[in-house]
């Protein structure tokens, strides 16, 4: 049988803002031998109880679907979007580097930092902390110049995402 | 406090009274007295005490699928609920519909290693189809009526309500079922017209058709039953069931072709092999049905009606997913067959017929007669013979060889007669299961085809049954082995019966005595009938001891790793096709 290609889908999905539903979530792809690339979730519609969460999966075109069936499937879950698949989107991820080196090197970490567009949020005399945001790619090549400048921890967000338009995950 | 204010074992008991919940099957524990002290102040609720939690849940499995009602089951915090997880997983992978409520210690010692705590919903998650920790008074009449609704609709499943001690014992308002609406559940019942048009067409334009149907039309009611008859009827197209669906279409229709799957009917597994469309419906082509998955139905176009989306496209992609309940889109495809007068081709049906005709005539269900010996398949079909024309028979299974036969040789015509462990494959699920089956039909013939391996299992069980003097038959198959363990270990493991052989056996006929029960025991073939006869007719509960041929194999069988056409018939078979490496390592 030929090899089916595997893609990077990004899911959103609705959730009822109650606990456990993300041990549902993570249960599901763990006991079910899918990936997590990335998953972000937070409340965002405090009156209903809603969360939103968003996940960053790969897989062939039929595991593609079966995750988001199964997840479908899941009692407290609103709605399923696969962003990937259902049009175009808009997807972030902030990450927080932190670079610690002094002379030549800080000064071109400024630098590079300046034309990504990161801003600096915390300084000492041997250290930056830089918040950059975009893309995963953005920030993946962001990481990488940095390494040799001296880089020496990062944290990121996971990515959120959603659709262009007027479209809401709510209707879709 | 106001003056209707209940407790929260009240509410729980209210609730389940307007649920329409008549049995519980259970075993109290500390975290839960609160809830058995509402049970002995009323009359309204029947409380069934099993001998072990894994018990209650097969009752109630059990109870649920020969009712088409959900089951209920009620057990302690901690080792209550851990004992009940293998039977909440069973009615998982089954799609019975079950509410278990666990016990739990009090909210403000959760998470302390208090006594008898465990983790309930953490445990169940993967188990159930939902389950809930309750941590307000007021939430809880209003999920207990959402799991009711989220058990039955839909595909069924189990669903774990853990109740914490001190909200038992608190004082909230009652809310009735009609103030419930569940927010985010709410699965799709009609299926697409538009595709239900398409497939009527695919359908119409086959020049071999086969209907496999499972589960779901079980689940999906005895109407769903009719329909899927009168479907096969009008287009005069073959049937095929699973284990889960035997009993969906009578077994005595001349399109009907057997079970199909790894031990199914020759016939049954060559005419999906051959077919041109396939209709599925209420099935999910599981490992056990579809053999090797390249290989499986090459050549056919497919149409999947299923109730859960997840099921569509899960190992085999299908051509035309319906997605709903399986008789709402029968019914919707009957009305449009006949509106747009579909017709099958009459030649091509008939040359089809004669394909199958031929594979029939191979009598894949042929075994070696002994005169001396009772054979297995000899026992289980002169069982069939003589409870065949009451109407009120229940079989339950057991798990391994006696269940492949009981599914061959006992021939089921109706829906919800039959209650097996299918997708989980758990022995000792039969006789708790029989017993559910008893208590929701007290004046019916229930007999647990069993084995004396799986019998052990839950062999406590008989204590209950004696409690209840509840007349359940249990039919042992037995040859001292763990028959199908010993027969993988005969084809894949060159003969080498490690650890299969079931020493130490207890004297069943004596063991029935010690429960209060009539013990019976037949060795030869010539004895049977007699027991047979002895057993139907005793009104207390029976353990018949049949002691049948020691190695006999289940055949026909499709080598794990094989195809639907490379079918082995019998021991001289298994020599000539040896499993593949690739299927050493299936299951």
């Amino acid at each position: 049988m030929k090899e089916e290609p595997i893609r990077s889908h990004t899911i959103s999905v609705l959730v009822d803002n109650e606990p456990g539903v993300l041990a549902r979530v993570i249960g599901l792809f763990s006991g079910r031998g899918y990936n997590i690339e990335s998953l972000t979730v937070a409340e965002t519609r405090h009156k209903r109880g809603l969360s939103r969460i968003t996940i960053v999966t790969a897989g062939t075109a039929m595991i593609i679907e079966q995750i988001k069936a199964q997840l479908g499937r899941l009692v407290p879950i609103h709605s399923v979007a696969d962003l990937t698949l259902d049009g175009p989107s808009v997807a972030r991820e902030v990450a927080l580097v932190k670079v610690v080196g002094t002379g030549e090197h800080r000064v071109e970490a400024l630098r590079i930092a300046d034309i990504f567009r990161a801003r600096v949020v915390d300084s000492t005399n041997e250290s930056f902390v830089f918040e950059i945001v975009g893309d995963t790619g953005k920030l993946d090549a962001f990481a990488e110049l940095m390494k040799p400048l001296g880089l020496v921890d990062l944290s990121r967000s996971g990515v959120v995402a959603i659709a262009r338009g007027t479209g809401t995950l709510e209707t879709e | 406090m106001a003056k209707d204010q209940m407790n929260g074992s009240e509410i729980l008991i209210k609730a389940l009274q307007d649920q329409g919940v008549e049995v519980v099957f259970g075993y109290p524990g500390g975290a839960v007295l609160p809830i058995y002290d509402a049970i002995f102040q009323q009359n309204k609720l029947r409380h069934i005490l099993v001998r072990q939690e894994g018990g209650a849940v097969h009752a109630a499995e059990g109870y649920a699928r020969s009712t088409g009602k959900v089951g209920c089951v009620l057990v302690t915090s901690g080792p209550g609920a851990t004992n009940a997880v293998t039977g909440l997983l069973d009615a998982m992978l089954d799609s019975i519909p079950l509410v278990c409520l666990t016990g739990q210690v009090p909210t403000h010692l959760i998470g302390n290693d208090a006594f008898q705590e465990a983790d309930t919903t953490g445990i169940t998650r993967p188990c159930t189809k939902h389950n809930y920790l309750v941590k307000d008074i007021n939430d809880l009449a209003r999920v207990v009526h959402e799991a009711f609704y989220v058990a039955s609709s839909g595909r069924p499943g189990p669903v774990v309500i853990d109740l914490p001690k001190d909200i038992l014992m608190a004082l909230g308002d009652y809310l009735p079922p009609n103030k419930v609406a569940h927010k985010s559940y709410n699965p799709r019942i009609k299926g697409d017209t538009a595709i239900i048009k398409e497939a009527v067409k695919m359908l119409a334009g086959a020049k071999k058709p086969i209907i496999y149907a499972g589960g779901g039309v079980i689940n999906s009611g005895p109407g769903a039953s009719q329909l899927l008859a009168q479907l096969a009827h009008i287009t005069g197209a073959p049937v095929t069931l699973t284990l889960m669906g035997l009993g969906a279409f009578p077994a005595s229709d001349k399109q009907f072709l057997g079970m199909l799957g790894m031990h199914g009917n020759y016939e049954a597994n060559m005419a999906m092999h051959d077919c041109d469309v396939m209709l599925c419906v209420g099935a999910r082509f599981d490992d056990r049905i579809t053999g090797r998955l390249d290989a499986f139905s090459p050549n056919s176009k497919k149409i999947h009606i299923d109730i859960d989306p997840s099921s569509i496209n899960k190992s085999v992609a299908v051509d035309l997913p319906i997605i709903g309940d399986v008789g709402h889109v029968l019914e919707d495809m009957i009305k449009i067959w006949k509106t747009s007068q579909a017709k099958l081709n009459d030649k091509a049906l008939k040359s089809w017929w004669k394909e199958i005709d031929g594979w029939r005539a191979k009598n894949c269900l042929s075994y070696r007669d002994d005169a001396k010996i009772i054979m297995p398949q000899y026992a289980i079909q002169r069982l069939y013979e003589k409870t065949k024309d009451r109407k009120d028979v229940f079989i339950t299974t057991e798990v391994g060889q006696h269940q492949m036969w009981a599914a061959q040789y006992y021939k089921f015509e109706k829906p919800n007669h039959l209650m097996t462990s299918g997708g989980l494959g758990t022995m000792g699920y039969g006789l708790p299961s029989a017993m559910g089956v008893q208590v929701a039909h007290p004046d019916a013939l229930v007999i647990d085809i069993s084995g004396e391996a799986s019998a052990l299992m839950n062999i406590q069980e008989m204590s209950t049954i004696a409690q209840y003097r509840l007349p359940v038959k249990v039919f042992i198959i037995n040859n001292q082995y763990m028959g199908m363990v010993r027969q993988w270990q005969e084809l894949l493991h060159g003969s080498r019966y490690s650890e299969s052989y079931m020493e130490s056996l207890p004297d069943f006929v004596k063991l029935a005595e010690s429960f209060g029960a009539k013990g019976l025991r037949a060795t030869k073939p010539d004895e049977l009938d007699g027991v047979i006869d002895e057993m139907i007719a005793s009104d207390t509960s029976v353990i018949v001891d049949v002691c049948v041929a020691q190695e006999e194999n289940v055949f026909p069988m499709i080598p794990s790793g094989a195809a639907h056409n490379e079918m082995l018939f019998g021991d001289e078979d298994k020599v000539a096709k040896p499993v593949s490496e690739d299927g050493m390592v299936l299951v």
